[in-house]
């Protein structure tokens, strides 16, 4: 099933040419932001100088760590008043990264949710339970609309209670549930506790953290579902960016949407089908928030083959990271962040590591960090305040529950050269 | 003067794992530190090891170069009559005054058991134990 044929099947020279006209619309749109425009200028390029969509190659990357330098609306293309909607998403310090929609980016998101799950069998008959945050995180919101816009009638759950979840499944007849798939692992493990199914749940839409096959059997198995991967991040509006198909055989990225390129992390060098590297992403149909080479920092790589359902370019499932991000019961989370909070208090020093765990399905953060001995006043009370107060801090800044532990000073490893600070425990399930 | 009988009790930080309790014993025998009364309080993932020595500051400093982090905390300590009530006598005292203990561990000295106190107002706790007829001891008179 199509949501929207003509564009999820556009190919050759028709898609080259909405893909040209939509970048060069994309760089004098980009040209309104300072950043861009400086760093366009610096090069000497202009949208004149792109006559293929493979001209692309000749601008700049842009990082992550540059829209941070835009916090809060630095990185916005168009005036205040046309812009709609804020999300924000975690930046690698502090600051979180701030992205804004116009009225017609958030019908343009909308429009790739809907295709999404039209794409896997969803239409009006269906009932979605969405049970993600609904706060700034993309995840709720995005997929509220979009499941609204194909007309299903829309659950908007949110996060916790699971029983409750359950109870809604069974007492509203949810055909398709969207959460994260440590959650929906949770779920299962409940619905089997109390000793009940789900006998009307059909589809499973999973994204926000990277999964595995054997996670997609076990979760298709026990819950008698069909799961699909859903991919997308907040700087490219959010979920939806690409999505698998029934085939569940790779993820089509929606390239009258999206220019998607396969580079080497390390030299910045394009890489071919089949081969494994860094995914960068040029919007094509972004007003609010243009982004050139967006260096997305996820490792997959362009499959070769055409997929039998007829749509376009398709990636590998998410393999990894290209730098040291972590994510976290579906929140990206930058050691780096965790450092900066640390930094800023004085009661215990500037070492550190970060355990990351799976505990019943949901990950656990753990941080380790030194205690100062200077202002070690001799009694328990003060520690554990202590310890209180730093896991408050990280809430606040990761909105993530994580476990302190205080301990004594001198015991971390010191490294020589690149920290290695995080040890990520999670095995495959 | 009260403050003869403010004594300083080492507290040490130490994670809650195998071999601390032994790091801390060890260091201490090496440097000939003999210790009259310990005790550890502890909370999920570390505790505070607190003892009265013979000699606090030579115990703080072999600890310290061995990286811990290390302490002095005012307590004062309480004779008791090593029987039935010894305990209830003191603990008597200071509830009679409104004054709260915030943590206490006792050993049995040589004379008399002897009950060591926290308290958040040592000098009222002085005078109130005095006024009652309880006996205090000096750092001198530990052991």
């Amino acid at each position: 099933m199509f949501w929207n044929k003509e564009m999820e099947t556009l190919r050759g020279r028709d898609l080259e040419e909405l893909q040209l006209k939509r970048l060069k619309w994309t760089i004098s749109q980009a040209e309104k932001v300072p950043f861009f425009q400086n760093k366009l200028r610096a090069e000497g390029l202009s949208a004149d100088d792109i006559h293929t969509p493979d001209d692309i190659r000749k601008l700049p990357f842009t990082y992550k760590t540059d829209l941070r330098e835009g916090y809060p609306f630095g990185f916005f293309a168009v005036p205040r008043r046309d812009i709609v909607r804020i999300h924000t998403t975690s930046g690698t310090t502090g600051k979180p990264t701030v992205v804004g929609y116009t009225r017609n980016d958030l019908a343009a998101w909308a429009d790739l949710i809907a295709r999404n799950l039209t794409m896997v069998g969803l239409t009006p008959e269906d009932t979605f339970q969405n049970a993600v945050n609904y706060g700034l995180f993309t995840g709720g919101l995005g997929f509220h609309y979009g499941a609204e816009l194909v007309g299903m009638m829309v659950i908007p759950s949110a996060t916790g209670n699971t029983k409750r979840q359950i109870e809604m499944i069974n007492d509203f007849g949810v055909t398709s549930i969207h959460c994260t798939p440590g959650y929906a692992l949770h779920i299962t493990e409940v619905v089997e506790q109390m000793g009940t199914s789900l006998p009307s749940l059909r589809i499973g839409v999973f994204g926000a953290e990277a999964w595995s096959e054997t996670m997609r059997q076990e979760l298709e198995s026990r819950l008698s579902i069909r799961a699909y991967d859903s991919y997308g991040m907040s700087e490219m509006f959010g979920p939806g960016v690409a999505f698998e198909c029934t085939e569940q055989n790779g993820l089509h990225i929606w390239e009258d949407c999206f220019l998607s390129e396969i580079i080497d992390p390390k030299t910045g060098e394009n890489l071919g089908p089949g081969e494994k590297g860094e995914l960068v992403i040029t919007s094509l149909s972004k007003e609010a928030m243009p982004l050139l080479r967006y260096r997305t920092g996820d490792i997959t790589m362009i499959l070769e083959d055409d997929c039998p359902c007829g749509r376009g370019r398709r990636i590998a499932r998410i393999m990894g990271r290209s730098d040291d991000m972590l994510v976290i019961r579906g929140i990206n989370v930058f050691p780096s962040q965790i450092e900066h909070l640390l930094l800023g208090i004085p009661e215990v020093g500037d070492q550190y590591m970060v355990y990351v765990d799976r505990k019943n399905h949901l990950d656990e953060m753990t941080i380790d960090v030194e205690m100062n001995r200077q202002t070690f006043s001799g009694e328990l009370d003060g520690l554990v305040g202590i310890q209180t107060m730093i896991s408050r801090k990280l809430h606040d800044a990761l909105s993530l529950r994580t476990t302190v532990r205080l301990v004594e000073p001198g015991s971390l490893p010191r490294f020589e050269g690149k920290a290695k600070r995080v040890v990520d425990r999670r095995g495959d399930l | 003067m009260q403050g003869e009988y403010i004594i300083k009790q080492i507290s040490i930080f130490s994670e809650n794992k195998p071999g601390r309790l032994a790091a801390i014993a060890e260091a201490l025998e090496k440097s000939h530190v003999n210790i009259f009364a310990f005790s550890i309080a502890e909370a999920n993932s570390f505790g505070v090891v607190r003892a009265l020595v013979d000699k606090p500051d030579d115990a703080r400093s072999v600890l310290e170069k061995l990286g811990f982090a290390v302490q002095f905390t005012d307590v004062i300590a309480v004779r008791m009559k090593d029987e039935p009530g010894g305990l209830h006598a003191v603990a008597q005292i200071l509830g009679d005054a409104g004054i709260n203990i915030e943590y206490a561990y006792a050993y049995s000295g040589k004379e008399a058991a002897v009950l060591i106190l926290r308290v958040s107002q040592a000098g009222e706790a002085i005078s109130k134990i005095q006024a009652a007829g309880g006996s205090l001891l000096r750092e001198s008179d530990l052991g």
